[in-house]
């Protein structure tokens, strides 16, 4: 056919901004998003709110006191009932700046805490996530891209680390590195450090996130334009790099908001099993197990962690949905499992 | 088919092999302390480090010290805790199956029957809102961490409200042996059966309503319609039969996955001495030939489970089945 | 007359805005006819007849217009009407078989799973049904073919399964959606000598959907040629072939190759695309790419309602 044929639509948009512009209509995920960003901003405000308030989240000040309506008010209280073995540390005041969630059980104040601890729950997830996608991508690319004999051995360790549970794995490296921290060569990761719980996280999922990769890798390897690209002598490199990565480049952003949400959860169970971060350093996991052996007489310590765990996964979880269904509106990437 | 199977088994002996070098490697490979000091856990005295050296060969090859690490782990059974002294390891772990199991498996039951409720309907009311709102719901039940949600459900039913009417039937805490106590055991376990379930049903649900929804676009559906079936008899026997085969692989994983350890904090939470929990424990001591043993047994239990799903995938998908 | 379909529209609403994929289309199928219906993809074929069958189930869709079954309207009829009548007296066909077949069940479960939902016969009577219509559509060693499973037969033997599952309850009315186009040459003939045969044994109508006038030739009592949502052209068979009217039905049948005489160097092409639906010309949707093309064609040119009748101005400019 040699004519001009009819006009094109003139919805040729890229499929960037068909996508952006589908999200642009999802008020749900905007909403979603907003709510995380304020979770973060919010975290992020920790040092100043702890500034303001007085406190120092990360000391024992059992023998701290405060005022409230001009009333003087130790913040460990004895008893008056039962046995009064022991201090009990003050609810809640709902008073901003001033113990407004109450004192854990060495007197720190739970507010300021539960800021902090979001903070290090954020960064441990967004980190984890940005470890897990690189080697993932990684990983997915040369085992898919090569095959042969890189593919294989690449795939075998796939299998063996997709095999193995995922709290399983995250313990025996847990007990290992938390205890004594881990030194390779110049490396040295004290034990204490973030870091060790960002790269237990990472290395885990990394299989959830590799095998996708590889056989949409795959796929690729065999499609029309690269091989065309392979036939016209372009190095691989470049083909990795022009032809193979933007088109898989979709599947990784849907990743990354379902990943948050799922590094959140676990950072948070591994922190309560206190094989995460590690004290005096919080996040919320630990917050939570500091507040279990409170949770008759002072719930607030341990449920209000939980909610901020719920409403950050749940924007997350409803965001990633948006995402997907923007990018991706055929559904193709399945949800790594937890 | 029997090559498949026998494929399929060759690949779980290698899993397995790969697992336990693995375990192996991170306990004894990490470079930086001696790994005696880490079997004899918190301040061995010098006497307790040299009999572990000894018994566990750490003066010899690292193939050996493999070898009689697995020899004691999977074929004598005699590996002992130096944190709670002369403990056989291995007898201690397989007595607290029984409690995992009955976790997990009252739990598999709720979640399959609430999921496949939720996701029928949600499939069948697709775009209406009752799918948004029980999609919604299903969302919150996979964004709650379960042992927060164990730890709201104790605060509700042991402290709360457990003087009233509502819930003055729960048991306190920790696990009663089904032979002796039926109904104790029952008891007890209805509330971690409901908290462990939450996540699951929500993930079931979701997973079910979009594997319904993508099924009823195919032709095949058309056809069922073209022939004059009414839309239940569509939804139920054609949609959903096809979305079960992957339904029934999710659910073998997860069931395998629990059962191996992932109901630890449900069992931590509750108090129940199960797998989860003797590992949870041996964690607070640091006793490693316990974690090393459950980490074992259950991941191998794990890659088991996987191979039985794939065999059972087999046998519902007529395509793999009888090609 | 069976089917009496008057100025059927439908429209589809999508994002990028109103789309008409049938735009007033009438026609008529005459008891023991075989109708032909011609176009290329994207006519409105395949949409015209999903709306005869009541499957289209889009709730972004508009349908109106009346579309009479035996005198009976099927357009806004309750669901649970158009059920009973589905598969029992309108049976359908699908373009391709290898999806057309729930691939969990076997061949004889699908057949008597429709034989069940329309008479009150036993599931073994259902069975020795299925084995009689597999039987019927020429399937070899049919006791067998009843446990075989969709994925295990070839292309052409689970287009004859498909058949037979439209055949269950001798419906009046059969409507056959490209049945040939996803086969094999050699196989395409043996199934439209299965639909012929079939057709003059129960004397079903059949109205026949493809883009191969070839298919058409000796199979159709009438057509119809479809462009961009509606008929330009309806005729006998002999009318249509012998003495086309419309530019479109005239370059379809030069795009045919010869069956006699020297091969033609190149065969002609029709110049140009077909219109998008969502950005269609005004007047005759033909028009860019008409070479007859003249100021009368700014407007739609009306179908009349003669035995051989061209929704085209050249006709009454002559």
């Amino acid at each position: 056919m040699t004519a001009a044929g009819p006009t094109v639509p003139a919805t040729s948009r890229g499929p960037w901004a068909t996508a952006l512009n589908r999200l642009a209509h999802d008020r749900t995920a905007l909403v979603a998003l907003a709510v995380f960003v304020l979770v973060v901003i919010a975290c992020l405000l920790a040092p100043v709110y702890a500034w303001w308030a007085g406190v120092e989240p990360f000391k024992s000040t059992l023998d701290a006191v405060l005022t409230i309506d001009g009333v003087q008010q130790p913040v460990m209280e004895l008893p008056t009932t039962g046995l009064a073995l022991g201090y009990t540390p003050i609810g809640p005041t709902w008073r901003p700046g001033n113990y407004f969630l109450g004192a854990d059980n060495q007197g720190r104040d739970v507010m300021a805490r539960l800021l902090y601890g979001g903070l290090n729950s954020i960064i441990i997830a967004g980190t984890a996530t940005g470890f897990t996608l690189i080697f993932a991508t990684l990983f997915g690319l040369l085992a898919g891209f090569f095959g042969g004999v890189i593919d294989m051995i690449l795939s075998r360790i796939l299998d063996v680390l997709w095999a193995f549970p995922v709290y399983l794995l995250a313990i025996s490296l847990s007990i290992v590195l938390i205890t004594q921290g881990l030194s390779i060569g110049p490396f040295v990761i004290d034990s204490g450090s973030l870091w060790l719980p960002i790269f237990i996280i990472g290395v885990i999922y990394i299989p959830y996130i590799a095998r996708p990769v590889r056989g949409q890798v795959m796929a690729l390897r065999n499609s029309d334009f690269v091989m065309a690209a392979i036939g016209l002598g372009a190095p691989s490199h470049r083909i990795l790099w022009k032809d193979i990565l933007p088109n898989i480049s979709t599947t990784l952003i849907v990743f990354v908001p379902i990943m948050m949400a799922l590094n959140m959860l676990t950072e948070s169970a591994l922190s309560f099993l206190s094989i995460g971060v590690q004290p005096p350093d919080a996040s919320w996991g630990t917050i939570i197990q500091d507040g279990q052996g409170l949770l008759y007489t002072r719930p607030a310590v341990a449920l209000a962690p939980g909610f901020m765990i719920v409403i950050s996964v749940l924007s997350l979880n409803v965001f990633g949905d948006g995402l997907r269904d923007a990018l991706d509106p055929k559904s193709k990437i399945k949800l790594g499992r937890a | 088919m029997t090559y498949a199977v026998l494929q399929r088994l060759g690949q779980m002996i290698f899993v397995m092999v790969g697992i336990s070098m693995l375990v192996f490697l991170i306990f004894f490979g990490t470079p930086g302390v001696d790994p005696a000091a880490r079997i004899a856990g918190r301040n061995a005295s010098p006497e307790v480090l040299q009999a572990v050296r000894i018994s566990f060969g750490f003066d010899q090859p690292f193939y050996v010290q493999y070898l009689t690490m697995m020899k004691k782990i999977f074929v004598t059974g005699d590996l002992t805790s130096f944190v709670n002294r002369g403990w056989k390891v291995v007898p201690a772990v397989l007595d607290t199956v029984p409690v995992t199991l009955s976790l997990v498996i009252g739990a598999a039951i709720l979640w399959i029957i609430f999921s496949l409720i939720i996701g029928v309907l949600a499939a069948a009311y697709r775009d209406t809102w009752v799918d948004k709102v029980l999609m919604i719901a299903g969302l919150i039940g996979i964004s709650m961490p379960v042992y927060w949600l164990g730890e709201v459900m104790n605060l509700v039913t042991q402290s709360r409200f457990h003087d009233t009417w509502l819930f003055s039937w729960v048991p306190p805490l920790g696990y009663k042996n089904l032979m002796d106590d039926p109904k104790g055991w029952f008891l007890t376990l209805i509330i971690p059966w409901i908290t462990l379930s939450i996540l699951y049903i929500g993930l079931y649900g979701r997973v079910l309503r979009a594997a319904i929804t993508e099924a009823l676009q195919e032709d095949y559906i058309r056809t069922a319609r073209a022939k004059g079936l009414s839309e239940t008899r569509i939804l139920l026997r054609h949609a959903l039969r096809t979305s079960l085969i992957g339904f029934v692989t999710l659910f073998g994983l997860d069931f395998g996955a629990l059962v191996g350890g992932s109901a630890l904090l449900t069992e931590v939470v509750f108090g129940l001495q199960g797998v989860g929990k003797l590992t949870f424990d041996a964690l607070q001591n640091l006793d490693l030939p316990v974690i090393m043993t459950t980490v074992l047994y259950a991941s191998f239990f794990v890659v088991l489970a996987n191979a039985v799903v794939d065999v059972v995938y087999i046998i519902l998908d007529p395509r793999v089945r009888a090609p | 007359m069976i089917l009496q379909v008057r100025d059927l529209r439908v429209t589809f609403r999508t994002e990028q805005g109103m789309v008409r994929a049938i735009d007033g289309v009438s026609f008529d199928v005459e008891e023991g006819e075989v109708l032909g219906l011609v176009g290329e993809s994207g006519s409105g074929k395949t949409v015209t007849l999903l709306a005869v069958m009541g499957l289209i189930t889009d709730p972004n869709c508009v349908i109106t217009g009346s579309i009479k079954y035996r005198g009976r309207e099927l357009v806004g009829l309750p669901s649970r009407e158009m059920r009973k009548l589905r598969g029992r007296e309108i049976a359908m066909i699908f373009q391709d078989p290898m999806t057309a077949l729930t691939p969990v069940y076997t061949i004889g479960w699908q057949i008597s799973e429709q034989i069940l939902a329309h008479q009150k016969v036993s599931k073994r009577q259902a069975w020795t049904q299925a084995i009689d219509l597999l039987t019927e559509v020429g399937i070899p060693k049919p006791e067998e073919a009843v446990h075989r499973y969709p994925h295990q037969l070839s292309g052409g033997m689970r287009q004859r399964a498909v058949i037979a599952m439209a055949l269950t309850c001798n419906p009046a009315l059969l409507v056959a959606d490209e049945p040939t186009t996803a086969l094999d040459v050699t196989v395409q003939a043996q199934i439209l000598d299965l639909l012929r045969s079939l057709q003059q044994k129960h004397g079903s109508s059949i109205i026949f959907i493809t883009h191969d006038l070839g298919v058409m030739a000796d199979l159709a009592d009438r057509i119809m040629v479809m462009y961009a949502g509606r008929i330009v052209e309806r005729s006998t068979n002999a009318g249509i072939f012998t003495e086309p009217r419309h530019p479109y039905t005239q370059a379809l049948l030069d795009s045919i190759p010869p069956m006699e005489g020297a091969r033609p160097n190149r065969l002609k092409t029709i110049s140009g695309a077909p219109p998008s639906l969502l950005n269609l010309p005004q007047g005759c949707a033909f028009g860019p790419r008409c070479p007859y093309k003249f100021d009368a064609c700014a407007a739609k040119p009306p179908l009349g309602a003669e035995a051989h009748a061209t929704a085209c101005f050249l006709e009454s400019a002559q």
